[in-house]
């Protein structure tokens, strides 16, 4: 049987989850839940050193980028600038190429600021760059983004750290119909079944950070998100049986005593 | 007496000695140069060339590194 895998940008991982790296209580804490959780993918983001407390641990040092693929996220910009200066930064610390592009548009509720991100992409892609997506549910800004050069569209399922779920799975499902490029539900889940239900629309992976970071047990939440990507991903490939109105029996009407 | 200038290191004003490298910044700070990267008033740096980048009065420089994030 063929191997069923996520290919992004003529790269293969085995995991179809992508975890965050941030709000967890310790980097070592963060360690333990990626190594449970399977991903092959870690977003990152890109700070300041800290001048002050040389003994600070480093993400490195508890996460080998040699086993793990980092992905260099934007988060926390809020225009193209600022999100251009982070990649080319996070570009130069060690050649990474394959990046998240996510530029917000509001503090409050953190929805992407498109009309920034679309020219971000456009530039990055220019430059050599093979940029995954952070966008809205919207599948004509999706389009766009595809036309635009990305390698991957990655929508909101709802704001992020949110916890709420796939929100509109009818925009989902047409984005997924429209696109060949990997497709990522990002941002917005809460539980692990809101992974499954985004495998079972047909999304090629999610990305977790919150509802695993934040779990009252992060190491059980981050099995948990494993092993529902990977059950929603057999389910989806498995074929669903049609809704009905009405009851179907599902023992034989037949030889009835 | 050596003569002083003033520069900021990742936001914070520094005073440093006149014909100071950038790798001498970086030599003194312990950073892992392999885990960074630098800016130089906005400009990314080649981390090959530090020895040969003078600091002048009122440089900027930005050292960077991946940390845990969404």
């Amino acid at each position: 049987m063929k191997k069923d895998q996520l290919i992004i940008s003529k790269k293969n991982f085995s995991s179809r989850l992508i975890v965050g790296t941030g709000k967890y209580k310790s980097m070592h804490e963060c360690a333990k839940a990626i190594k449970l959780s399977g991903a092959e993918i870690v977003t990152v983001a890109v700070r300041r050193v800290n001048i002050t407390d040389k003994k600070k641990p480093l993400l490195m040092d508890y996460i080998d980028p040699k086993k793990i693929t980092y992905l260099p996220n934007t988060a926390g910009c809020f225009n193209s600038k600022e999100a251009l200066r982070t990649l080319r930064l996070a570009r130069e610390i060690g050649g990474w190429k394959l990046v998240k592009l996510e530029v917000l548009g509001d503090k409050k509720n953190l929805f992407p600021e498109m009309i920034e991100t679309l020219k971000s992409t456009e530039i990055l892609t220019k430059e050599g760059f093979k940029v995954m997506v952070y966008c809205n549910d919207d599948p004509l800004m999706a389009k766009r983004l595809e036309n635009s050069g990305a390698c991957a569209i990655m929508p909101l399922a709802a704001p992020i750290g949110s916890g709420l779920g796939i929100i509109n799975e009818i925009n989902i499902k047409i984005i997924r119909k429209q696109t060949k490029l990997p497709l990522i539900i990002d941002a917005g889940l809460g539980q692990a079944s809101d992974a499954t239900i985004a495998m079972e629309l047909g999304c090629d992976g999610v990305l977790v950070n919150t509802a695993i970071a934040k779990a009252k047990k992060p190491f059980q939440m981050a099995l948990a998100f494993k092993n529902a990507v990977i059950a929603g991903r057999q389910s989806y490939l498995s074929g669903r049986i049609k809704k009905t109105l009405y009851g179907n029996p599902s023992s034989p009407k037949s030889g009835i005593i | 007496m050596k003569k002083k200038i003033k520069i900021k290191l990742n936001g914070r004003l520094k005073s440093i000695n006149k014909n100071s490298t950038l790798f001498n910044i970086i030599q003194k700070n312990k950073i892992p140069l392999a885990k960074v990267a630098i800016e130089l008033n906005r400009k990314i740096v080649d981390k090959k060339k530090i020895k040969n980048i003078n600091l002048k009065n009122n440089d900027k420089i930005e050292i960077v590194h991946f940390i845990g994030g969404g």
